[in-house]
């Protein structure tokens, strides 16, 4: 089992979730993250003096996924997140350890 | 004072509540551009103002600001705890009393922009009632009935009295107070623009009680006042705009709150002696100079935090000089003098430049002596940890958003 993780574009989060979705991946987790890479932050300018913003507003999408499906849910995140502009985020996948659903106590693949 | 009719004692009435609301749209407004940390402290600056003003008023303000009338200096306290007020009148003596109030109240509030995320507010709690007393109270009656109004000095609804007033004691305040911790190197963007754009309404909507309430009664003089405010905010509005989008490539919110307030501002002394399209000039005007105003405070270094000077005492000073040009007795049947661009000479610029000089240096000069002592005595600013956590835990145990993600 892995753990994808994607900073994405805000405005990016319903295609990915749509691709995702009809792949079969039936959860996922979203937040609210701020952050910064190589597009570094913007400018906003209030009475004139401009202020620079260095951590803007990304989405952190995550999802357990199977060995298997682990490329192709990359693939997918990586296509319909991506607007070809600086910014668009990225993806890194971590080995995790266990899962247990915790309604019904199943673990493992059963609890994904 | 004009006849106590039923139709005046009601405007008065309906302006006064109009004027008391202004107190909050000037706390969002100030609120909205404040870090999410110190807000509710720069709620609580402006409310105490209407906590502990109206009662102040009451006792000994209004006794010492208009008993009797025409004294030159300081009034008396004929009216103390408004001994002898009746309502045989019909009550507008009372309400005059009761309007006049909240401006006493909405003045002192002003000057909490500028001293914003640092200051004590035990020291702010000492120096609201303080300042009304040694400052407010005495320009107002220079101003209105006293020596700077029997020279011939227009100030209708207090331009002179109130804006350049306060916004002359908010540099002082500062220059006492020193600079927020990282100012101007670190960035204090505002934290709610809709707060701002929200306080801005409510000071539109109730500045029309506070110049149009000025005229005493439900008369000509008030419709015209009205006009000239609804004009010139929007002109101010447009100018300060079309000026940022030019010069900084954007038309921002925050340009178009800041111009209304100060076309609202720079009408407010003049709002009841001019007519025609001088208010789209004097909003036009106003609008330009205050939007590069604010710049001053970077250029000399002093943290004015929410430009109180540059859009209250320079708007101020511009609406009130303008009147020597703009003023136009004829259209109102009254007996001022003439403004420049109808017939008159210098004399009323004169006038007006030694009332706004006389009004700053009284308000400058006490204002720094209020505050040294407060400095030497119980303090005026809040230490390190405090102004890092934010006012609002260190000083009120409360916190504005508790939903709040990283702030």
């Amino acid at each position: 089992m892995k753990l994808i993780t994607a900073i994405i574009k805000p405005f990016k989060l319903d295609e990915v979730k749509t691709a995702l979705r009809s792949a079969g991946v039936d959860g996922m987790t979203v937040s609210e993250v701020r952050g910064f890479g190589r597009q570094g932050g913007h400018t906003e300018t209030y009475r004139g003096t401009e202020y620079q913003i260095d951590f803007v507003p990304k989405v952190r999408l995550e999802a357990v996924v199977d060995d298997d499906a682990v490329d192709r849910v990359v693939d997918l995140i990586t296509e319909s997140a991506r607007s070809g502009k600086i910014g668009d985020g990225k993806i890194w996948v971590t080995n995790v350890e266990a899962i247990v659903r915790i309604r019904t106590g199943e673990s493992g693949h059963d609890a994904i | 004072m004009p006849s106590h009719d039923s139709g005046n004692v009601a405007w008065v009435l309906v302006s006064a509540a109009l004027v008391l609301f202004m107190t909050p749209g000037l706390a969002f407004f100030y609120g909205g551009m404040d870090r999410t940390r110190n807000v509710l402290n720069m709620l609580m600056m402006n409310f105490y103002c209407v906590l502990v003003i109206p009662v102040l008023w009451v006792v000994v303000g209004y006794s010492l600001s208009q008993t009797p009338f025409g004294n030159d200096w300081i009034g008396n306290f004929d009216a103390f705890m408004l001994t002898g007020i009746g309502i045989d009148d019909g009550g507008m003596t009372l309400a005059t009393i009761a309007y006049l109030g909240m401006f006493a109240a909405i003045t002192p509030a002003l000057i909490s922009g500028a001293v914003a995320d640092r200051m004590k507010f035990s020291a702010w709690a000492i120096f609201v009632p303080v300042w009304s007393l040694l400052v407010y109270v005495p320009v107002f009656k220079w101003v209105f009935g006293g020596w700077l109004g029997q020279r011939g000095s227009l100030d209708f609804a207090g331009g002179t009295a109130i804006h350049v007033n306060a916004g002359i004691a908010a540099l002082a305040a500062v220059l006492v107070l020193g600079k927020r911790r990282g100012w101007p190197q670190e960035g204090h963007p505002p934290h709610s623009m809709p707060l701002v754009m929200l306080g801005t309404g409510i000071l539109w909507f109730g500045w029309f009680g506070f110049n149009a309430g000025s005229a005493l009664g439900a008369n000509g003089q008030a419709a015209q006042a009205f006009m000239n405010t609804f004009l010139a905010a929007a002109a101010a509005g447009l100018a300060w705009v079309f000026v940022e989008w030019l010069r900084d490539g954007h038309p921002t919110n925050l340009g178009a709150a800041s111009g209304i307030v100060a076309g609202l501002v720079a009408i407010t002394p003049a709002a009841g002696y001019v007519s025609g399209a001088a208010p789209i000039w004097i909003g036009l005007i106003a609008g330009v100079v205050c939007c590069y105003a604010v710049r001053l405070k970077l250029k000399f270094k002093y943290d004015d935090a929410l430009d109180v000077v540059g859009v209250h005492f320079v708007g101020g000073l511009v609406g009130s000089l303008l009147i020597g040009f703009f003023a136009n007795p004829e259209f109102f049947g009254a007996t001022f003098r003439k403004g420049i661009f109808y017939g008159g000479n210098v004399r009323l610029l004169a006038e007006q430049a030694l009332a706004n000089g006389s009004a700053m240096m009284w308000s400058f000069g006490v204002t720094l002596a209020i505050m040294i002592v407060l400095k030497k005595t119980i303090g005026v600013r809040v230490d390190a940890e405090a102004e890092t956590t934010g006012l609002d835990l260190a000083l009120h145990s409360e916190t504005a958003y508790h939903s709040g993600g990283l702030h």
